[in-house]
């Protein structure tokens, strides 16, 4: 954690496969190389699904945690 | 706060150019659950930066009519067709349990209290996302449909040998 420059939140709360996967790919294309774009999503499915995101995208995924039902993922766009 | 998602895949894939991956989906049933799949991997796939192409053809051209198109066709067997099944891509049965349309309703309630996106919305993502959809021309003349029909964005209608071109250049191909 700690005081990460983050560039753009992405919400995905609620959203079902592959909703989350989809706005974190509309999402990262609005923010320039090398910034950071964090996503939220209360999927569990999610967490395998934004690590196979990131590598095959190569956006690579700097963080993630969890706490009380929901994921957080922060992304620096390639 | 505990860590999550710790995939290996991730730091090799950050250090340095990713391949484009291709994948190619021959669109072929037009029926409701499995063009509900399409549209999850197509979009998905999209997402994933992979470059996606979609052969449609024979019931999976049905899913491309517009909505609004009610009948179509030139001749009365191709009307009869369209009458029969009704196009477009928010009118699509289920292969089983249809029940008239009472599977695909309760489908619908489902997607909605589940927070799942419509078949029809999907493919809109897709198409915003760069996947490519070429109908094939055959089953369009056989089935009386033309460009008009369809709905916008799509690519020229090719053939077969095409179609074989895209999958023999894919990383991966399925036939939906």
């Amino acid at each position: 954690m700690g005081n990460l420059d983050i560039k753009l939140k992405v919400d995905a709360s609620g959203l079902s496969c592959p909703l989350p996967i989809l706005k974190a790919a509309q999402g990262v294309k609005t923010i320039a190389p090398g910034e950071l774009m964090e996503v939220i999503a209360t999927d569990p499915g999610s967490v395998k699904d934004f690590a196979a995101w990131a590598g095959s995208t190569g956006n690579a995924l700097v963080e993630s945690d969890s706490a009380d039902g929901k994921y957080r993922f922060v992304f620096r766009h390639k | 706060m505990t860590a999550v998602a710790t995939a290996p895949t991730v730091q090799a894939a950050s250090e340095g150019a990713v391949k484009t991956k291709k994948l190619v989906i021959i669109d072929y049933s037009g029926e409701l659950e499995k063009t509900w799949a399409t549209m999850i991997l197509t979009s998905t796939a999209a997402a994933m930066e992979m470059e996606v192409s979609v052969f449609v053809t024979f019931w999976g051209l049905q899913t491309f009519v517009k909505d609004k198109k009610r009948i179509t066709g030139q001749n009365w067997m191709q009307k009869m067709m369209s009458f029969m099944q009704r196009p477009g891509a928010s009118h699509r049965h289920l292969s089983q349990m249809n029940f008239l349309g009472m599977g695909p309703w309760m489908m619908f309630k489902l997607a909605k209290k589940y927070n799942v996106s419509k078949p029809k919305d999907l493919l809109e993502m897709s198409q915003a996302l760069g996947v490519k959809f070429y109908p094939c021309q055959m089953t369009m003349d056989m089935f009386g449909l033309k460009r008009e029909d369809m709905i916008d964005g799509m690519e020229e209608p090719v053939g077969a040998a095409t179609a074989l071109q895209l999958m023999t250049e894919a990383d991966s191909t399925l036939f939906i």
